[in-house]
């Protein structure tokens, strides 16, 4: 059994969890996830590792459906079900000198251990983060100990630019210019954000979330199309470059399942 | 052997066929010649001395006949079930003559059955030998693997990526054929013969096998990963919603438990008109399946036409009396959809031509096409062995298909084995059993050797 050693809420939908997991913990990298059920009729849920120690993993986990609200539930020193991993490809870091993460809602968790990466690498790291509100915006601090400039964006307007991480992005390219673009969110932010970065010239990094089952390439429902080739987001992903992903059949199969469907419209940022 | 109504199982998951009764068996065992020069054992992959098993059935000894068994196939209950015994033990039956060979399939079975029914443990001396073995993978290669080890005196570790031991027999072979407390009390007899069982370990990933080497001190390792990587038909719009490959739609109904009432948190949508494209054991499997979701059409899209299809007579059999639709000589050229939602398969109608490599009469395309209408589509053609740990292991050589290379099971780094699916592309249960049974025997002249 896995236990949950720590719990921190980060608003009311959104928690924190470090969970006992040497496994998973041992070899795990930036960029990879692991799959958690939490009892034992449970359903398989992919999470993005934030970060790890020598025996145990942090994820944070928005509770929008079913399964992610039992996980909700589970307190400190309660144990869940399953937990395997590390699982996916690492993400690959690029030399570059000058990086912007782009984040929507939960997004920005699978985006802090890739930005923190490439800081200690060396590349110097601006973030644009999006929230539904100030409560929504998670893991600002954590983002601060190594971002030079931090652009906040809600759909409130109650902290930073009132409006979509895009609208931010369009003012500071204005300025400002970048290596790379990784982009981490709703897969209608993401697709706004490649579209966006087209047109600038910039190339954009996302991490992909699609559907899973085993997470190992056995089911390929978490098949995605890029320049019409087919890969599978758990065994050849969940990082991609973003320029020539079908994100259209990506959101059709991602709405295959009304839970699916009920995740993807109050994951923040995604106005659709 | 007695089976369930065909229009009353095609609503549950409640197994088909029923399995003999003790006088059944003893009837059936009686027919049995016990051949001076058994040609049954000859066609048996794993070797299984079936005349003296059956003479046993005969004797009533159901106890004996099960060790007989068990000494070259641990998981009779399963082999019995699932074995394709036309062509192998039943097909070189001498019996044939008279047309009709002894049900040793069905008497496999009720062996296996009746020791499980008293929960009997194989109370086995084990003499440690001090060595340790890992085993990748706790389907019917790995389990058999383990289990020969286990018995020559190895500390045996088996690790598996899933969330629940026995790989396909878990994931893949639906209830009805192979119900899953079977799989759960062979798991538990071995765990009970000090087979140490480990869940949630993926090779390749939460360890690699130079940590397993080097830092687990194991002194081999045997991987029988099986082949779990659809093959996809390639053609437009796979991407589609509705486009199931056979894997996920089993393995969500099989392993998560997927239903539409909604009993379990994994969900299933394949709404009335089902096509499931293939014509081995898994589309069967699949087209079988999805009736029993409640899909009103289901209907089966093959290439070639019915004497060609590659899944077992007995399961073709049982699927026409379901009611499932065969659509043969058709091949699949575009899902059609909407807004990438799958609403239609156009296929080409094909002929048959020349022999092709397989020795099979080619299917070639007429010109003409048809379009089905339907809500899901279900791709069961085939799988090859998932890359994980040859990706993840430098030196691992495989073939172009994916397949481990061996020579008697020894792979190209030292002390690795492999055997099954992995190495041998998809095939049967008990040939998987056979190679984890011989790649044991191959582990344990090596390690005496170094």
């Amino acid at each position: 059994m896995y236990e949950i050693i720590e719990k921190k809420p980060q608003n009311a939908d959104v928690d924190l969890l470090e969970i006992l997991a040497p496994m998973v913990a041992k070899n795990a990298k930036p960029g990879q996830f692991l799959i958690i059920r939490v009892d034992k009729n449970g359903e398989r849920i992919p999470m993005t590792i934030v970060s790890h120690t020598e025996t145990t993993v942090t994820i944070i986990v928005q509770k929008v459906g079913y399964s992610t609200m039992l996980l909700g539930k589970m307190q400190k020193g309660d144990a869940l079900e399953d937990v395997v991993g590390p699982l996916g490809m690492p993400t690959i870091i690029r030399p570059v000198k000058k990086v912007l993460g782009i984040a929507g809602g939960v997004g920005a968790a699978p985006l802090y251990p890739q930005l923190r990466e490439y800081a200690s690498r060396g590349s110097s790291v601006d973030l644009i983060i999006g929230a539904r509100n100030r409560d929504h915006l998670i893991l600002k601090d954590d983002f601060a100990a190594f971002c030079e400039n931090i652009h906040i964006a809600t759909d409130d307007g109650s902290i930073g630019t009132k409006g979509f991480v895009t609208d931010v992005a369009k003012r500071l390219y204005e300025t400002e210019t970048y290596d790379l673009v990784i982009a981490i969110g709703p897969l209608a932010m993401m697709r706004a954000v490649v579209e966006l970065d087209k047109k600038h010239g910039l190339k954009t990094d996302v991490s992909l979330n699609p559907i899973m089952i085993d997470g190992t390439g056995m089911c390929g429902n978490c098949r995605v199309s890029i320049a019409g080739k087919t890969y599978f987001a758990c065994v050849d992903g969940p990082d991609f470059p973003g320029d020539d992903i079908d994100f259209d059949e990506l959101l059709a199969r991602q709405n295959s399942y009304r839970e699916e469907e009920h995740i993807c419209r109050i994951k923040l940022g995604d106005k659709k | 052997m007695q089976t369930q109504d065909p229009l009353i199982r095609n609503h549950n998951f409640n197994e088909v066929a029923l399995g003999f009764s003790e006088n059944e068996a003893i009837l059936e065992a009686s027919r049995c010649l016990q051949c001076k020069n058994p040609t049954c054992i000859a066609a048996c992959p794993a070797s299984v001395k079936i005349p003296d098993f059956i003479r046993l059935i005969k004797e009533k000894n159901s106890r004996v006949a099960y060790d007989t068994i068990y000494k070259d196939n641990v998981l009779p209950a399963v082999c019995g079930r699932v074995c394709p015994q036309e062509s192998q033990c039943e097909g070189a039956c001498v019996l044939n003559r008279t047309g009709r060979p002894i049900a040793i399939g069905a008497l496999e079975r009720y062996v296996g059955d009746e020791s499980l029914k008293c929960g009997e443990c194989k109370d086995e001396k084990i003499i440690p030998n001090g060595k340790k073995v890992a085993v990748v993978g706790s389907g019917p290669a790995g389990l058999a693997n383990a289990a020969s080890l286990r018995r020559m005196g190895y500390d045996v570790d088996i690790y598996e990526a899933l969330h629940e031991f026995g790989g396909v027999l878990q994931y893949g072979i639906p209830a009805f054929r192979l119900p899953k407390t079977i799989v759960e009390s062979e798991v538990l007899r071995l765990e009970k013969l000090g087979i140490k069982f480990h869940k949630n370990v993926i090779i390749g990933k939460s360890l690699t096998i130079d940590q397993m080497k080097n830092e687990l001190g194991y002194d081999a390792i045997f991987v029988g990963t099986g082949a779990g990587l659809p093959k996809s038909l390639g053609v437009p719009g796979e991407g589609h919603s509705g486009v199931f490959s056979a894997n996920e739609f089993l393995i969500r109904v099989n392993l998560m438990k997927a239903t539409p009432a909604m009993d379990y948190p994994t969900p299933i949508r394949i709404g009335d008109n089902v096509a499931v494209i293939g014509g081995g054991n898994v589309a069967m499997d699949a087209a079988r399946v999805a009736k029993r979701l409640g899909a009103k059409n289901v209907f089966i899209l093959y290439r070639r036409d019915k004497s060609s299809l590659p899944a077992r007579l007995e399961e073709v059999i049982h699927a026409e009396e379901e009611g499932i639709i065969f659509k043969l000589l058709h091949n699949p050229v575009e899902f059609i959809g909407e807004n990438h939602q799958l609403k239609a398969v156009r296929c080409e109608k094909m002929e048959l031509g020349e022999l092709d490599s397989s020795g099979r009469a080619k299917p070639v395309g007429t010109g003409q096409y048809e379009t089905f209408p339907v809500d899901s589509a279900i791709v069961s053609i085939g799988e090859n062995p998932n890359p994980i740990i040859s990706k993840a292991t430098p030196g691992l050589e495989t073939d172009r298909k994916g397949q481990i290379v061996v020579n008697n099971h020894q792979t190209s780094i030292a002390g690795v084995f492999a055997g099954g699916d992995v190495v041998l592309g998809a095939a049967t249960v008990i040939l998987a059993i056979g190679e984890g049974k011989d790649a044991a025997i191959a582990i344990d002249e090596y390690l005496k050797k170094i």
